[in-house]
């Protein structure tokens, strides 16, 4: 990919740049193939603001008859203004900018030619593998196995190469399961509760189709899971209603004949298109400024943004409740498996399990509920709120994960070794980002692309010592307490700091939270 | 009191909690003088649930069940007491009881009142001294050579709900102030509560002109001139009346209204908009019920709070005190402030102006000698409007919750800003409806000086101080510029919680 063959203009002088909590400053505009530099001497001291094109997701432009304004509205709701003399300059830029920013070809962008001096190639990427994590878990080792069937995803091209499944089932069963199951998507192992040997397992839809098929195989797998406890949830993210239309499609649902041990437990979870107009509304209602109550009250209902983060952690916490307080077993699946089924597993962890609390535990928590299992984020994260492009698979699924952990964090502030910040940083860093973390659809796209060895690993770099401050939650207490979410709409709020972030409102809060850092750490000091 | 209980004891009760119906405590009910108290049986923990009778607003009874008579406890700060009673006959008279006991007809009757005046007696003297009004106008820097204490209504004589010190600009006559009075609603003429001395500007408060169509007074015409006079920094002065613009035109009929920019020379009319107290218990009736919604969904819950309007309410407040704040601080320009009667709307939106620009506020003693002032002296009809006694429900309305409400929407946007935290404000609130202290007893100062309140009762506000580890806001810094200086805070509707 040449890059500058898409960049006519590559400089120019005399620009006036306009961005929140600072005032316009006049500097000297440059392209690059993945960023925009803007630097400005003012007198002995120079400013450098360098914006990466991947943040980009809207360009608007008035050009006039000497000059032009270009709109920059990024990914991560920040919105800019660039004031460029020279029209036919306006025009070039512009036009580079629309192109570099929507680049296609995953080698073609940033990360595989970010090169920090402190950083190098050959350092861990990534925190942990399926091996590593199976092998700390000693209590699930007689009854669960690690199989390496899918070591060249030709069982399931978005799973990882390895997966826990029952002792008692073998490879070629796996394989005939995988063919029963949407995507190859058999059920595997994502939780395993120390307090009383359940587990949380997860899937996509079996393939039971209008004819109503059946799969020995599938429903032996199961069996073995529930083996010596007798019942088992399964919680279908979708509807009855959509579950039973599934199978005019191909798709299904696990019929109480076929699974007789299994207790159905449907919960409707929006995904797709839907969550993605969510979020273009509820932003939209955000840089609403009209002065009326009553409309933003109005437009921010009218969005359901909230209504999502309510329905996930009602489902969240329906999962935590099937496996702590009723002692059984869960299945949990939606259609594909890898939007719904991802979010409520993960929230459901962070309910239970005290280990995925921490900063390393939560990064963990993300790398094997969201990378390695497959969660879709080069669709999902291509375009945000702003973009005019027609929308194809997008889906803020990720952002709604934060947004819930958010919620949690905010209702037991002792409880998470992390903090705003870090929940903040992964917002942004899954749109657009230096790192290759959250590049690619599945883990076998990351290899074939070369990510682990051609980029930095984002979330290693936030657990190095210089960074992992900034990221910690100066309250956090350790306890060995499930935290159980209230879901009662007043428990719920509007999170300020990412939909808000722009405003003046958040500078103070800011302001605040940096008092309490200073105040806790003072007092840890003294004690 | 005694005589109004039916029953003082009654056994085998369940105390249910909303949150988990499962869950019911089994205890015995108490009605005492002053409390119902519910004792749970536990041997071991004997938990006790306690409710002032002057907090309780309502008592309903739903209809009788197989398992017994429910009584449904509402508070006047919002808790929800369920009991479940085995006896039809002792609900009735629980109910009965409780009802009589909630709404006192004489204030002697209240807690506060009921106690013994001569047990801690230097204490309760003592009590009443631990605030100084005047201490603060002298803080402010008045009186000064622009700003006077007038003697004319040392008596009340001039003004019966307004406090018998009165500060008023130096060039206004004894004539003046007299006259101004007899063409102001309830005699509330125009007197100083703010004075900002970085820009000279003042806040002035008052109530509305019976101007009707066309009537004029020389006096109060005289008076705002002396007013606007003693800001040599400016020129003209804002009249800012806080009612809807309609609602004050409709006031004319009735031979009320407001200034006519024609005849009082060099004034800026300003509408602000805040509704009636009507209005305002609506929509906290409305969002009380919200509150209450068995098992909402988020889109309920957003609808019900829209249409409640209550935070619209709040919004219309702070935008009143933001405008006052910015006119006397940025502008430079003094403000006088009225609505109707001048004790509802004016003492919210006088009172936010004045802990927007003054940092000493925002300080708890600070807010305490502020609801002193604007409030208490200024004769806000807290008995009318919390419903201490059994009286005229339309004179209820929730106008100092507003008041801290805003004061709390400020502290969530300036969380470094206030040396109190959200508790302070909740317990203020609990206190203005619990009568257990003479503070907020009666109408105006004067019906509390001829009910000899201070020979009587105590003074919360020693009490409070005292208690002020747990009032404390850690964040608070006195010394940050966020907690210096004004506030100007960002009311754009997606701030408001």
């Amino acid at each position: 990919m040449e890059f500058s063959e898409h960049i006519k203009t590559a400089n120019v002088e005399d620009v006036v740049l306009r961005r929140p909590f600072h005032p316009p400053m006049q500097g000297t505009l440059c392209v690059t193939g993945h960023h925009l530099l803007f630097s400005n001497r003012d007198g002995d001291s120079s400013r450098l603001v360098l914006l990466l094109l991947r943040n980009i997701d809207a360009i608007e432009k008035r050009p006039s008859v000497s000059s032009g304004t270009i709109t920059l509205k990024c990914k991560d709701l920040c919105v800019l203004q660039l004031d460029i003399p020279g029209m036919e300059e306006c025009l070039n830029i512009a036009r580079s900018i629309e192109y570099l920013s929507s680049l296609d070809i995953v080698s073609d962008m940033y990360p595989f030619f970010y090169r920090p001096l402190k950083l190098s190639l050959q350092d861990q990427w990534g925190l942990s593998s399926p091996e590593q994590n199976y092998a700390q878990m000693e209590e699930l080792q007689d009854r669960w196995r690690l199989s390496h069937v899918n070591k060249d995803y030709s069982v399931c091209p978005s799973y990882p190469p390895a997966v826990i499944v029952p002792h008692s089932i073998d490879d070629e069963t796996l394989v005939k399961v995988a063919k029963f199951r949407q995507g190859g998507r058999f059920p595997v192992l994502c939780y395993y509760h120390r307090k009383n040997g359940m587990v949380i397992m997860r899937s996509s839809q079996p393939l039971t189709g209008a004819n109503r098929k059946r799969c020995r195989e599938d429903e032996l797998l199961l069996q073995a899971v529930i083996d010596g406890s007798g019942l088992g949830y399964i919680i279908d993210t979708r509807s009855n209603q959509q579950a039973q239309q599934a199978r005019m499609t191909g798709g299904g649902f696990e019929s109480k004949s076929s699974y007789s041990c299994w207790k159905r437990l449907h919960r409707q979870l929006e995904r797709g298109k839907v969550l993605q107009e969510s979020l273009i509304k509820l932003v939209e209602a955000c840089g609403d400024h009209s002065h009326s109550v009553d409309r933003w009250l109005s437009k921010l209902e009218n969005s359901k943004w909230l209504s999502h983060v309510h329905t996930a952690l009602a489902t969240a916490g329906l999962l935590a409740e099937c496996v702590e307080r009723d002692g059984h077993s869960v299945l949990v699946h939606g259609s594909e498996g890898t939007d719904a089924t991802l979010l409520v597993s993960s929230l459901a962890q962070l309910i239970l399990d005290p280990n995925t609390r921490t900063l390393d535990g939560f990064l963990g928590l993300l790398e094997r509920e969201w990378l390695l299992a497959g969660h879709p984020f080069q669709h999902r994260c291509a375009h945000s709120a702003y973009s005019h492009a027609r929308l194809r698979l997008e889906a803020p699924v990720f952002v709604l994960l934060l947004d819930c952990v958010w919620q949690l964090a905010r209702q037991f502030p002792l409880a998470m070794g992390f903090s705003e910040p870090l929940l903040l940083r992964l917002a942004r860093e899954v749109y657009a980002s230096d790192y290759g973390t959250f590049l690619c659809n599945s883990d076998q796209e990351r290899c074939a692309a070369g990510v682990k060895e051609r980029t930095h690993c984002l979330f290693q770099f936030l657990l190095k010592p210089s960074e992992r401050e900034h990221y910690s939650n100066p309250l956090y207490e350790p306890t060995e307490l499930a935290i159980w979410p209230s879901i009662q709409p007043q428990s719920l709020q509007l999170w300020r700091g990412l939909f808000l972030r722009w405003t003046q409102h958040a500078v103070h809060l800011e302001k605040a939270q940096e008092e309490l850092r200073n105040l806790v750490i003072e007092c840890r000091g003294a004690s | 009191m005694m005589e109004h209980i039916r029953t003082p004891k009654v056994e085998n009760v369940r105390l249910i909690d909303r949150t988990a119906p499962r869950k019911a405590m089994v205890g015995t009910l108490y009605l005492s003088a002053t409390h119902t108290i519910f004792v749970e049986n536990n041997p071991e923990t004997r938990r006790e649930t306690w409710v002032l009778h002057s907090m309780v607003a309502s008592v309903e009874r739903p209809p009788t069940t197989p398992s017994g008579s429910h009584l449904v406890v509402h508070t006047k700060n919002f808790q929800v007491v369920q009991l479940l009673i085995p006896q039809e006959r002792d609900a009735m008279d629980v109910q009965a009881s409780l009802a009589r006991l909630s709404r006192p007809e004489k204030y002697s009757e209240l807690y506060c009142l009921s106690i013994n005046p001569n047990a801690n007696k230097e204490e309760r003297e003592e009590s009443w001294s631990f605030l100084d009004l005047q201490a603060d106008y002298r803080r402010m820097g008045v009186p000064n050579n622009l700003w006077v204490s007038t003697p004319a209504n040392s008596e009340y004589r001039v003004c019966d709900t307004y406090p018998s010190e009165l500060f008023v600009p130096k060039s206004a006559t004894p004539p003046v102030i007299v006259g101004s009075s007899k063409f102001r609603s309830r005699g509330r003429l125009p007197v100083l509560t703010y004075f900002h001395q970085d820009t000279l500007a003042a806040i002035c408060r008052c109530s509305q002109p019976l101007s009707g169509f066309s009537a004029r007074s020389q006096e109060d015409e005289q008076m705002l001139e002396a007013i606007m006079k003693s800001n040599p920094g400016s020129d003209y002065i804002y009249v800012v009346d806080t009612r809807p613009k309609l609602n004050a035109m409709a006031n004319r009929a009735a031979g009320k209204g407001y200034e006519n920019e024609d005849h009082y020379a060099n004034i800026k009319l300003q509408f602000i908009g805040i509704e009636n107290i009507h209005v305002m218990r609506n929509s906290q009736q409305k969002i009380s019920d919200v509150g209450e919604l068995k098992t909402p969904s988020m889109g309920d819950f957003l609808w019900g709070l829209e249409s409640s309007g209550w935070l619209k309410h709040i919004k219309a407040v702070l935008d009143a005190g933001v405008f006052i704040a910015k006119a006397v601080a940025e502008e430079g320009i003094s403000v006088v402030v009225h609505c109707s009667d001048g004790w509802d709307r004016t003492a919210q939106a006088c009172s936010v102006a004045s802990v927007l620009l003054e940092p000493y506020y925002r300080t708890m003693k600070g807010l305490m000698l502020l609801i002193e002032r604007d409030w208490v002296s200024f004769g806000h009809k807290f008995s009318h409007r919390y419903n201490h006694l059994e009286g005229d429900p339309k004179e209820v309305s929730p106008v100092i919750d507003q008041f801290l409400e805003c004061v709390w929407q400020l502290s969530e946007q300036f969380p470094c800003a206030f040396e109190f935290n959200e508790r302070f404000l909740v317990q203020l609130h609990r206190h203005v409806y619990s009568c257990q202290y003479g503070n907020f007893l009666g109408n105006s100062q004067k019906e509390r000086r001829d009910m000899g309140l201070r020979e009587r009762t105590h003074s919360l506000w020693p009490q409070l101080w005292k208690d002020r580890a747990q009032y404390a806001n850690p964040l608070y810094r006195a010394d940050h510029t966020q907690t210096q200086g004004i506030l100007r805070p960002n009311t754009t509707p997606y701030c408001f919680k």
